[in-house]
């Protein structure tokens, strides 16, 4: 293989890993504070709200419902107000949130509904207010579950990001199409191929690994 | 201390339109430094009554008045500071896995935001207290249902709260561990002259550990008292169906398989079951029945007890005789104020030798 094609594919894995995590982490700005209120706002919970609770819910299950591909079309207007422009591996970490905000929030709501009812009550019991709750007893509980979670969520937006190539995002997906695909390289493809195999690996077991390290449960 | 005036307690009511009363009108009084016991069924309203005192319950109407406040009035910052003075323990201890045992005993402190350095001071005497000063650094998955109830007892008593509320904090123990934990707890309201509020469905727990106690059945207190006179003269059907679950316990398995009812065919002999209690419990009293009745008896199982102090025995006994030897045995126990009654009747070749 040559050393052209070992830069491209590093260009691309740096382009990939550059699109996935700042989508990951505006994502996880957005949906986690999200997701601590769809699993805290139901009735008779801690911070009651079941209007916002049920219009939140349904904003988000209608985000989900809407396969990527066309999602990322559809919003290209907002893209272009949000990033600029349209077109670029910049421009498409704004469908990437998009998708990843609403996803986080579910994961991270069922983490935190994950949380035994009777560790709530005792925090209670001891005069604890509603945010400590959250930020003393909630998420230390539901880390190792919001961990794994997110790990799930890096590797779907690996895949994601291969399919905003066809909005003008870069990376591995898209090299692996403009190469790989439309000038028939299949060793191109086959390195992609493997690159991502190999990187989806290693963002799981490292993922496994430190949810295991911060679940104190089991032994 | 506490005192809990009508409290009624109905929830639902809402579109579903299911209601559920409760609570039908409670009226307790419980006194500073007493160990209360509130026992009934599961589903008489007990986990809501101990809940209605540190208020994660809301009461429909009544009032809930702890050392003079009425705890209905307190805003939401004073309900937060309220209840740092009530400790609450738990059936299942609901401990923080993602805390050691320090951090856990610590965590009610850091609540109330009180520095680190002071934190530190207050709950290493609390781990010592409950003998887990070794397992500071452990987390709770490492350590047994005792240990961990242990922990949760440590958390609840560690802000120096008033109140106590222990809400079946034996339930999830095995017989051996929940007579440690009693001890424990009984030592604690000695040294630091504690009110306790105790929920439970066993008698034992009751009569291990409680001053006084309250039967609560269908929402309603259908008995109260000093525990001794409860046990020893429960009223109300529901008290006579818990303590009979500990009576029967006297008598073993192997042996309620033998004896059967009446009428005793030829060649058997009557069982006598023989309560004793008060000032006569100590007398000698098997001898005296032979003497009276003419006949030997055969202890075949028993057991005393004391509680508060007080003994509380009871005797199945085998008389070596016909009915009217019984009988004649039976009214002597009578005469001397305790107990006694034909309970069946024992084939004596199928009674186990010894």
């Amino acid at each position: 293989m040559s050393i052209q094609i070992l830069s491209l594919l590093a260009n691309a894995a740096v382009e990939t890993g550059y699109m996935v995590l700042v989508a990951i982490a505006i994502g996880t700005a957005l949906g986690g504070p999200l997701g601590v209120l769809l699993a805290t706002s139901g009735r008779g919970e801690l911070f009651e709200m079941t209007v916002f609770n049920r219009v939140v819910g349904g904003i988000v299950n209608a985000t989900r419902s809407i396969p990527f591909i066309i999602l990322a079309v559809a919003i290209i207007p907002f893209t272009r107000m949000v990033a600029g422009t349209s077109i670029g591996t910049s421009a498409a970490i704004v469908p990437l949130t998009v998708a990843a905000t609403p996803f986080i929030a579910r994961i991270i709501e069922g983490a935190v509904r994950g949380v035994d009812a009777g560790l709530i009550e005792a925090a209670q019991a001891m005069g604890a207010k509603p945010l400590q709750i959250v930020f003393k007893v909630l998420l230390p509980e539901a880390l190792p579950a919001i961990v794994l979670g997110l790990t799930l969520t890096t590797v779907l937006l690996i895949g994601y990001s291969a399919m905003v190539g066809a909005v003008g995002g870069g990376g591995l997906g898209d090299l692996g199409i403009r190469y790989g695909y439309q000038r028939f390289r299949p060793d191109i493809m086959a390195a992609v191929v493997i690159v991502l195999i190999v990187v989806v690996q290693l963002i799981q077991t490292a993922g496994d690994r430190l949810a295991r390290r911060l679940n104190k449960r089991v032994r | 201390m506490i005192r809990l005036e009508g409290l009624e307690k109905i929830y639902g009511g809402g579109r579903g339109g299911v209601t559920h009363h409760a609570l039908k009108g409670i009226d307790l009084s419980i006194e500073k430094g007493e160990i209360f016991g509130i026992i009934g069924r599961s589903g008489a309203g007990k986990s809501t009554l101990i809940r209605t005192i540190n208020r994660l319950e809301d009461v429909t109407s009544g009032r809930v008045v702890v050392d003079g406040v009425d705890i209905a009035t307190l805003t939401n910052a004073d309900l937060t500071i309220f209840r740092r003075s009530v400790g609450m323990v738990f059936q299942h201890f609901n401990l923080l896995s993602s805390r050691t045992v320090y951090g856990n005993v610590a965590l009610p402190l850091e609540l109330a935001k009180v520095p680190k350095d002071e934190i530190a001071k207050r709950v290493q005497p609390m781990l010592e207290l409950v003998g887990l000063t070794d397992k500071s650094d452990r987390y709770p998955s490492e350590l047994s249902g005792g240990q961990k109830q242990r922990v949760g007892i440590a958390r609840a008593l560690v802000a120096e709260p008033k109140v106590l509320l222990c809400d079946e904090v034996t339930s999830a123990l095995d017989p051996e561990t929940t007579q440690q934990i009693l001890d424990l707890l009984r030592d604690i309201n000695r040294r630091l002259s504690l009110t306790m509020v105790v929920i439970t469905h066993e008698m034992s727990v009751v009569r291990d550990l409680c001053d006084r106690v309250a039967v609560i059945d269908d929402g309603r207190i259908v008995e109260a008292g000093n525990v001794f006179d409860v046990f020893v003269q429960p009223r109300h059907e529901t008290t006579q169906a818990l303590i009979a679950g500990e009576i029967e316990a006297a008598l073993p398995k192997s042996l309620r398989r033998i004896i059967h009812d009446g009428p005793g065919g030829p060649g058997e002999n009557p069982v006598v079951k023989i309560v004793f209690t008060g000032p006569n419990a100590y007398d000698p009293i098997i001898s005296q029945l032979s003497r009276i009745a003419g006949i030997d008896f055969n202890i075949l199982a028993g057991q005393v007890d004391y509680i508060q102090n007080r003994p509380f025995g009871i005797l199945f006994v085998e008389a070596k005789g016909g009915i009217d030897e019984a009988e004649k045995a039976i009214a002597f126990v009578q005469s001397r104020n305790l107990k006694a009654e034909v309970i069946g009747y024992v084939d004596p070749d199928s009674v186990p030798a010894g």
